[in-house]
């Protein structure tokens, strides 16, 4: 046995419930861990049936074209107030619409005592992170978790495509004529800017935890995933709480790389409209404290009740003809809250406006769910956020649940008559219990989340 | 937190591939300078080969290795891929083209920046429809990976394929992050023992800093260590090819401890061996 590793339970039958064993205080250093065993574990539970215990969103908050904080983001969803405004961003020469957030240029960043050490992180990505953790009392919600768990046991799980891509892409305008060198001052900052890592270091900095943490970056599902990955990590007692979120913010590569591949409307996006045509860009940072529901003492609170993920296995930039993937991770979502299609009351689409996107997540969701299960896209509302798209659509799906309203398409004036699946283009007032909500991602990574109420 | 892990991969510097490598792991051959090693990802169709990112057949060469050992069916494998720095030289290209008043870059280029090309490549050479999580966390990247592959493989109750990537990255990005080498590694871990497993380990997360993060006795090899996250596992790999109950300690983020107990499975793993 490793020094200093404490027993794990076993059971009788011989089995190991991971779930057993998470000490909330560390024990001679140790955080988590097993004795293990030589004997065969019993594979005690037929696969991919198993039901999770629902996590709570002990506090959730979006940062998004829409505004700041749930308020701001509610009233435009009600109002049917579009954040999207003709792309003005830097000298970008597109004709397009984005949805960009206000003063992220002119913001001050760090301040306080801790600036020196924050400052380093100063990038559009990460001001845009820093935005969100300052709405909605979420940082002082994850200040007392970290004093009630140890903030070893709070883990950071964010989901970022493009993380502070800007901060090179302006350098690369300033390299050196003669070597080609970059700027001195990018090539330390880059650690804290653009690497991958950026986000989720700077959220675990800023919050002063010391839990696990990492940044998932699977295009525009990552944030998604993230939630997945949290679960898991409570689950098999990594971290008492998780810290889950996305980051993207705007930047040259995604605006002329979707140029490129053709899929940019040249107006607001227009989710599942006859004559849609692409998709418009947005940037956001959405961030939710997840617990276990004992920890979490909330009548009527959200939760996440169950998750899927799956790959196309087709294409780089092409969803699945046939939807076969966004189907799978549909089910597997299904499996993990032990729900059924019908406890659904609506689904939060992926909904990008693009062509392929829009027909095809058509489909899956009518072999899933049948015609008559409300669906909707917000996209035309916040533009697609890419890897914050996932946390979008949790805190939307968190929005419908405790304000009593499903969000409709905004932009969309003509369905297109060859969906099946019952979208709603018109917002409505009605309780609702369950929220399923689609994330879908180049190299194609897909997520379905199950939101819930208490 | 049990695992078993029942194939093993390595690339790096001196390391071509696990049949060339166990031994010098080991410790019964001494480690030789030798040329970047050059994968070919034979798995990718021909046209992809060509196409996709030096990265991308270095992730992909590790993970068709280990699935050639094990025999195991790609299709029900789910992956874990986990790369500090990702598509360096696209992204060298792509933010080369954006500083031109032209700005144009092509599609492909575009799709093969995001971070996880190397995942995407993996489904669509395998057709695996199973989940794939794709991560950073900078040096502590292959550490992360072990967590997420270990919670995976525990709670979804299915085989992972964890694969750690990364290299150097072109001028002028290399002085940014300055990578010694290239290094990939690749295992498949179950929850389950099967007959022919490597090794089991016992996973578990500490705050315990007093004891050093384990390193490589041969000081070229803690070179190669030092210079890449994905050469962080360099013990873990060491203590597989040893056969030998060994507990190595991953530094995760500074401030935590991976501490993994390693322990031999009956079946040799020189059985895997070509020397």
């Amino acid at each position: 046995m490793a020094q200093g590793l404490v027993d794990g339970h076993t059971k009788k039958d011989g089995s190991h419930r991971i779930d057993d064993h998470c000490p909330n205080q560390a024990v001679d250093g140790v955080l988590y861990g097993t004795q293990g065993s030589r004997d065969p574990v019993p594979q005690d539970r037929p696969v991919a049936t198993r039901t999770m215990a629902p996590l709570i969103l002990t506090r959730y908050t979006l940062v998004s074209a829409l505004g700041k904080g749930l308020d701001e983001t509610y009233r435009a969803l009600r109002n049917r107030r579009s954040g999207l405004r003709p792309c003005d961003f830097e000298d970008v020469g597109i004709t397009t619409y984005i949805g960009r957030v206000d003063d992220v240029e002119n913001m001050s960043f760090g301040g306080g005592s801790a600036s020196t050490q924050l400052e380093q992180f100063d990038c559009r990505n990460n001001r845009l992170a820093l935005l969100g953790l300052q709405q909605d009392g979420f940082t002082q919600a994850v200040i007392e978790a970290r004093e009630r768990y140890g903030a070893h046991r709070v883990a950071v799980l964010v989901g970022s495509s493009t993380s502070g891509i800007l901060e090179t892409e302006h350098a690369y305008c300033h390299r050196d004529p003669a070597s080609g060198a970059l700027p001195s001052s990018y090539l330390t900052s880059h650690r804290y800017t653009h690497n991958m890592f950026s986000a989720a270091h700077f959220v675990r900095t800023y919050l002063g935890l010391r839990g696990p943490a990492m940044v998932i970056s699977t295009a525009c599902s990552s944030s998604a995933k993230a939630f997945a990955t949290a679960a898991r990590f409570i689950e098999a007692g990594f971290c008492d709480a998780a810290v889950v979120g996305g980051v993207d913010s705007l930047c040259l590569t995604i605006l002329y790389g979707f140029a490129s591949l053709q899929l940019m409307s040249r107006s607001p996006c227009r989710p599942c409209d006859e004559n849609r045509d692409g998709l418009t860009l947005g940037e956001s940072a959405g961030f939710a404290l997840l617990e276990k529901s004992e920890h979490a003492d909330q009548p009527g609170a959200v939760a996440l009740s169950g998750y899927g993920e799956s790959c196309d296995g087709y294409h780089m930039s092409h969803p699945h003809p046939e939807g076969t993937g966004a189907i799978k991770a549909m089910q597997a979502a299904l499996l993990r809250s032990g729900l059924t299609s019908a406890d659904i009351d609506y689904i939060h689409l992926h909904g990008t406006a693009t062509r392929a996107n829009d027909s095809i997540e058509d489909a899956a969701v009518h072999s899933v769910f049948g015609p008559s299960t409300p669906c909707s896209s917000t996209k035309g509302w916040t533009g697609h956020t890419l890897g914050a798209a996932g946390v979008t659509g949790a805190v939307i799906a968190a929005l419908s649940l405790t304000r009593r309203f499903v969000p409709g398409t905004v932009n969309t004036t003509r369905l297109d008559p060859n969906l099946n699946s019952h979208v709603l283009l018109e917002n409505r007032e009605q309780p609702v219990q369950r929220v399923l909500s689609n994330s879908f991602g180049f190299g194609g990574n897909n997520c379905s989340l199950i939101f819930g109420t208490v | 937190m049990t695992l078993y892990v029942s194939g093993i991969s390595t690339l790096g510097p001196g390391l071509p591939g696990w049949a060339g490598s166990r031994a010098v792991l080991a410790g019964e051959r001494p480690w030789c300078e030798a040329g970047r090693p050059r994968p070919s990802a034979s798995l990718l169709p021909p046209n992809e080969q060509r196409r996709s990112s030096e990265t991308v057949r270095w992730a992909i060469e590790v993970a068709q290795e280990v699935m050639q050992q094990t025999k195991a069916d790609a299709r029900e494998v789910a992956s874990v891929f986990a790369s500090s720095d990702g598509e360096t030289v696209v992204l060298d290209r792509l933010c080369t083209e954006l500083a031109t008043p032209q700005r144009t870059i092509s599609p492909t280029l575009f799709h093969h920046s995001v971070h996880n090309a190397a995942s995407g490549y993996w489904g669509i050479a395998t057709g695996s429809q199973q989940s794939s999580t794709v991560l950073a966390c900078y040096d502590s990247s292959f550490c992360a990976a072990m967590l997420e592959a270990a919670a995976y493989a525990q709670i979804e109750e299915r085989p992972v394929l964890l694969v750690a990537y990364d290299l150097p990255s072109p001028a002028p990005l290399y002085a940014a992050r300055p990578l010694r080498g290239g290094f990939a590694t690749a295992l498949l871990l179950t929850r389950t023992p099967a007959p022919h497993n490597l090794a089991q380990l016992d996973l578990a997360l500490s705050n315990d800093l007093s004891e050093d993060a384990t390193s490589m006795d041969d000081p070229r090899l803690e070179a190669i260590r030092n210079g890449n996250q994905a050469a962080r596992s360099l013990p873990l790999l060491a203590a597989i090819a040893r056969q030998r109950g060994t507990l190595v300690r991953l530094e995760y983020l500074g401030d935590l401890r991976l501490l993994i107990r390693v322990m031999p499975c009956r079946s040799s793993v020189k059985t895997l061996s070509a020397d």
